[in-house]
């Protein structure tokens, strides 16, 4: 597979002709996790959409490009808070999900490295409802990993798990999807500070970029410099509020 | 009254069967006492058990007729759901569809079906065919709309998620918009499997030589209430058990929900 790429995205959006988010400029850097942080209704989900390539009910003024210069949404590997897993159909059909789509022909090596990788070699049978929550949210990531997409969009993908499961999640997350081009929308400041190589801080008037903590990715949940890098984007978040 | 009788059951989960037969012990006595306190002539109201010995006299003539009916209302609704689902596919696809077509399916459905009735014995004669005509017109509808409703309904988490898969829609709709609509479907069906016997009657009320319909206004002409009742309560349980067989076929279609 080709190196991932650098993702740029530029310009501004407007909701029924009034501004949602001013002219920005936001740049993923190629290979690392880049988390998007801020409240409800700032925009996150629309940049997300915008680099996937899916319609967005804001106006996009602007471009969306990668450093390699090709297209973008066509090399996206998409993964929502709702798992998004078809209820009718087996855990393994649910991460073949794309190629059925796409009318390729299966490959079943990979769909078992895959499957076991998350863990889920054991329940490749079954049906999503007979799976927790945390098997459902990990069903999910095989069937992202399973896109073998070079750009990868999590939107709020952990948030619906218990604190636990959620950091478990997280660096397994982190393993599986080690050198793609990561671009996670958040409104944890704790996973913001695990998982940013790049954090970015959105609120209607700018982009913020905050300093990240030197450990690596995903660091440890009581490390105290991803403690420190928590609370001040918690405080920087609730200034924004107040 | 077969409608209203369906109708409940239509709402309801598993049958359990003790209710029932209770709830039917206690229409029949129910039904006797009335009989019995009003001193009601027997060709105006006849008690439970005159009835049933008319249906035992009667079997083999009822037998008769009710193939006649059991026909006309299976293949009515064979065709109707087939033609409901092509609709509805086509209807979910196509703008143009949805623009051209849909007024004019919701028209239709403002004539009441009664009044069709007598063009589609003239069309399609004395025969089974106007009958099932009959039965087609009265469940297109519902099959068509709720299959129409299920398919306009994909969540759309689905569909962002399929779109970014880079897949067409013909594939969306075969691997995730049907599937997804398929209870929607099936609520359908177990609707139009109440609906299809009426529509069976009246084509029968209207112009026949055959069924329990015509069996029935053949019996109240020459004041054979009896018969009538034993014709009536026969499509009555015809319908109930169309409407159960019709259930279980269509329950692995309802029963993930989306």
């Amino acid at each position: 597979m080709k190196p991932a790429p650098g993702i740029m995205v530029k310009g501004s959006a407007s909701l029924d002709g009034a501004p949602l988010f001013r002219p920005l400029s936001l740049s993923l850097e190629a290979g690392c996790w880049t988390c998007l942080l801020g409240g409800s209704g700032v925009g996150k989900s629309t940049i997300l959409r915008l680099v996937s390539g899916l319609p967005t009910e804001a106006v996009f003024e602007g471009d969306v490009t990668a450093n390699d210069n090709i297209a973008v949404a066509p090399r996206v590997a998409y993964m929502a808070q709702d798992d998004l897993l078809l209820p009718w159909a087996t855990i393994e059909e649910n991460v073949q999900l794309g190629g059925r789509l796409r009318a390729e022909p299966r490959c079943k090596q990979k769909l078992q490295d895959i499957l076991a990788r998350v863990g889920l070699s054991d329940h490749a049978g079954k049906r999503p409802s007979e799976l927790s929550g945390g098997q459902r949210q990990r069903a999910a990531l095989a069937r992202t990993l399973m896109e073998d997409k070079p750009i990868v969009l999590l939107d709020e993908p952990f948030s619906a798990l218990d604190a636990q499961t959620r950091a478990l999640m997280q660096d397994l997350a982190v393993d599986v999807l080690r050198g793609k081009t990561v671009l996670i929308v958040t409104h944890d400041p704790a996973e913001a500070a695990r998982l940013g190589h790049a954090i970015v801080v959105m609120t209607p008037d700018a982009l913020i970029a905050c300093p990240t903590p030197e450990a690596q990715v995903p660091r440890p949940v009581d490390d105290l410099a991803t403690l420190e890098c928590q609370a001040a984007l918690m405080r920087l978040l609730r200034g924004q509020a107040a | 009254m077969s409608g209203g009788v369906n109708a409940t059951f239509a709402g309801a989960g598993r049958v359990k069967y003790f209710p029932v037969l209770a709830a039917t012990l206690f229409a029949l006595l129910l039904w006797q006492a009335v009989v019995s306190l009003t001193g009601l002539p027997k060709f105006i109201l006849p008690g439970p058990i005159i009835v049933a010995e008319a249906w035992l006299d009667n079997v083999a003539i009822i037998a008769e007729h009710t193939l006649v009916t059991a026909s006309e209302v299976l293949i009515g609704l064979l065709i109707g759901v087939i033609l409901g689902v092509i609709t509805a596919v086509q209807l979910a696809t196509s703008r143009i569809a949805r623009v051209l077509v849909q007024p004019i399916l919701v028209f239709t459905q403002a004539l009441p079906v009664f009044a069709l009735a007598p063009i589609l014995t003239l069309w399609f004669g004395f025969g089974l065919w106007s009958k099932i005509a009959m039965a087609v017109l009265i469940i297109y509808f519902p099959v068509t709309a709720s299959f129409f409703d299920g398919l306009m309904r994909t969540p759309q988490g689905y569909l962002d998620l399929a779109r970014t898969m880079q897949a067409s829609p013909s594939r969306i709709l075969w691997h995730i918009r049907i599937p997804a609509a398929l209870p929607s479907l099936a609520s359908g069906i177990r609707l139009a499997a109440v609906y299809a016997p009426i529509g069976a009657v009246i084509g029968e009320w209207v112009g026949a030589s055959r069924g329990l319909g015509y069996l029935m206004l053949l019996a109240n002409g020459r004041a054979k209430t009896d018969l009538m009742f034993a014709a009536m309560l026969t499509l009555g349980v015809f319908s109930v058990l169309l409407h159960l067989g019709v259930r279980r076929l269509t329950r692995d279609l309802g029963r993930h929900g989306v």
